[in-house]
């Protein structure tokens, strides 16, 4: 009744093929691109903004860098966290180098960077699976974080050992700095979040996703009708760190402005985009957005219902938050490991038969 | 004996060319194991050459050499009148062959048509960042491999199939998919590694039909590796018969059948 294909018929494959195959799926998210762009700026404020958009907004572009590389590619990665850093870091120094030229193309260029560094720390997949190249990859979080806080080149010799975000404007809107209006910054890491979101659909629906999707799913048989283990790995790393760094230097520049990388950037960041991903959804784009939404808004929630509504102290409430996200992330696991967005397949595919189930 | 560049006309009509491929010599050991011992034999353009042979006498070490999973420690391939330098398996893919396996190597996550999507990779070339953006080339490339994986979806007829995670579909169904996925690559050899292993006796005539369809229909050479010799000789033009890593036999089903040697290795022979 709600939710009906009925009547839509594709005659072409580019039809075929598109992101939104169904119409009604098509106008929603026409209209969900119209609300976020021209009517949630002029009603947010900085409250919402800062507990509620810009970490939603940014965690969901790192959680598709790292779908793209666990959930598309199978190659599972905990250096999210670090490679964040990455992309502050090098924000943090373009910023700094180059004032003129504008943030826009800071926030690009730092994720063309952590593109790099990632693909470097990604060779070791070429010849190790599975949980050796998670611990792999976990070297490479404590030795970056490490070396971010000991290399005092990284954050211009200041004596805090902090990196702070100059003020940088785009079309003469401050979009970091303690001047930033709320709605600027949110419709600043919008831009970046569609973008993102845009690009790896259109990779993971074409040939590249195939090709890393035969990867995860079998890489011998991938290997014999023509992968390149080599490329199609080595991409994955460098498409995943170039979103992990857009969304490191996002974080950094726009959302906190100031950053102890050590604090900021640790193991528990690279855990909570993986838990992201595994409540999401592996390998679905919306499955980011859905385990973005998931792990920003229940800690707000708890918040505001414990704290706010029951007036139960404030280090109860963090505990809890603490054990129900464990214990979340275990019932997933064990009951839909495809995470939300496959509840929400096969919530669609109940709704098309409903009320008659035949 | 036949001569490298003229063909013959089969029985029923059909043409073949000239040598596609040329084992010579070929001696593949693990450690002190010897899987293949000094082996020759050529295929020809078009034909359905058959590799058979009592278990464990290395037919799939055989083809895992053609299709360069293993590389031998003896020997030469020849391909298309050039010696191949070892090569990486996705390299040999690239030159056009293409393989099924006697274990379904699917990719389980994928729906069908992205499985056999994937098997055009040697003919799609768009760059990451065209694909990025889905715009001209990435799209019109899609468009274009779509169509050919529709021809081949139709022949094999998997239609209804086609948006269905292929971890759920029932054993012949997969074997068709698998053999839909090398297809579409448009291979110069196909090799088939005991495509009717586990199928009843419809499935096995479905499976033979679509085999000689597809001979027939794309003039694809097709090198095929089964148990049931009913099968084989009613399918095959040329047969090879191995037994214990040597060949002791190769010529038409005929002349395979008579032979003393074919008759002992899998009869057995009484010891004196």
């Amino acid at each position: 009744m709600i939710y009906r294909e009925s009547g839509d018929f594709s005659t072409t494959y580019q039809q075929d093929s598109q992101t939104f195959p169904i119409r009604f799926d098509r106008y929603r998210y026409y209209v969900l691109l119209v609300l976020a762009f021209a009517v949630v700026p002029f009603i947010i404020n900085d409250y919402w903004v800062n507990a509620v958009f810009l970490p939603f907004l940014i965690y969901s572009i790192a959680a598709i860098g790292l779908n793209i590389l666990t959930g598309y590619c199978g190659q599972v990665s905990l250096g999210t966290g670090a490679f964040m850093a990455v992309g502050a870091y090098a924000c943090y120094k373009l910023m700094t180098a180059f004032p003129d030229i504008n943030i826009f193309f800071h926030i690009i260029i730092s994720g063309g960077i952590t593109a790099g560094v990632c693909v470097l720390f990604g060779l070791p997949s070429l010849r190790i699976k599975g949980f050796y190249l998670a611990v792999a990859t976990l070297a490479a979080q404590f030795f970056l974080v490490w070396m971010f806080n000991k290399v005092s080149w990284f954050y211009n010799y200041s004596a805090s050992g902090q990196i702070n975000a100059p003020e940088r404007t785009v079309f003469g809107v401050p979009v970091t700095g303690a001047q930033t209006e709320p709605w600027a910054a949110y419709l600043f890491c919008l831009v970046f979040t569609v973008a993102c979101a845009i690009i790896a659909r259109n990779m993971t629906r074409g040939m590249q996703g195939r090709q890393w999707m035969a990867i995860r799913d079998m890489d011998i048989a991938a290997e014999i009708i023509g992968v390149n283990p080599l490329k199609a790995k080595l991409s994955a790393f460098a498409v995943s760190g170039f979103f992990v760094g857009l969304a490191g230097a996002l974080f950094f520049a726009v959302y906190l402005g100031a950053v102890e990388v050590g604090e900021v950037f640790g193991i528990t960041k690279s855990f909570l985009v993986l838990f992201m991903i595994i409540i999401g959804g592996l390998g679905s784009i919306f499955g980011c957005f859905a385990g973005a939404a998931f792990l920003v808004l229940l800690p707000v929630l708890l918040k505001n219902v414990l704290v706010g509504g029951l007036g139960w102290p404030t280090d109860l409430a963090a505990h809890l938050e603490f054990m129900i996200v464990g214990a979340l992330i275990v019932v997933f696991l064990i009951l839909e490991p495809h995470g939300l967005a496959q509840l929400w397949r096969v919530a669609k595919e109940k709704l098309r038969l409903w009320p008659f189930p035949h | 004996m036949l001569d490298a560049t003229e063909g013959y006309i089969t029985e029923d009509g059909r043409k073949i060319g000239g040598v596609v491929m040329e084992m010579k010599n070929i001696t593949l050991r693990f450690g002190g194991v010897v899987a293949i011992k000094d082996i020759s034999f050529d295929i020809r353009e078009g034909e359905i050459r058959a590799i058979i042979g009592p278990n464990g006498a290395g037919k799939s070490s055989m083809l895992n050499v053609i299709s360069g999973f293993y590389n031998p420690q003896e020997g030469e391939v020849w391909y298309q009148g050039q010696k191949r330098p070892p090569m990486k398996p996705f390299e040999v893919a690239q030159q056009g062959i293409a393989r099924t396996f006697q274990n379904i190597a699917l990719f389980e996550g994928m729906t069908v048509l992205d499985n056999v999507m994937t098997g055009r990779i040697r003919q799609m070339k768009s760059g990451l960042f065209a694909q990025a953006f889905w715009k001209g080339k990435a799209e019109q490339e899609e468009t274009k491999n779509r169509a050919f994986v529709e021809k081949i979806i139709d022949f094999l007829e998997i239609q209804h199939i086609r948006k269905t995670p292929v971890g759920r579909l029932p054993y012949g169904l997969k074997k068709r998919v698998e053999l839909a996925r090398a297809l579409a690559a448009e291979p110069s050899i196909l090799l088939l590694d005991e495509p009717m292993a586990g199928m009843n006796v419809e499935e096995k005539e479905d499976m033979s039909r679509f085999v000689l369809d597809v001979n027939d229909e794309f003039g694809t050479t097709i090198v095929l590796i089964e148990h049931d010799m009913g099968v084989v000789m009613d399918l095959s033009d040329r047969v090879v018969v191995m037994d214990y890593g040597q060949k002791i036999g190769d010529g038409s089903p005929d002349e395979v059948r008579s032979n003393q040697a074919v008759i002992d290795a899998y009869l057995g022979v009484a010891h004196e």
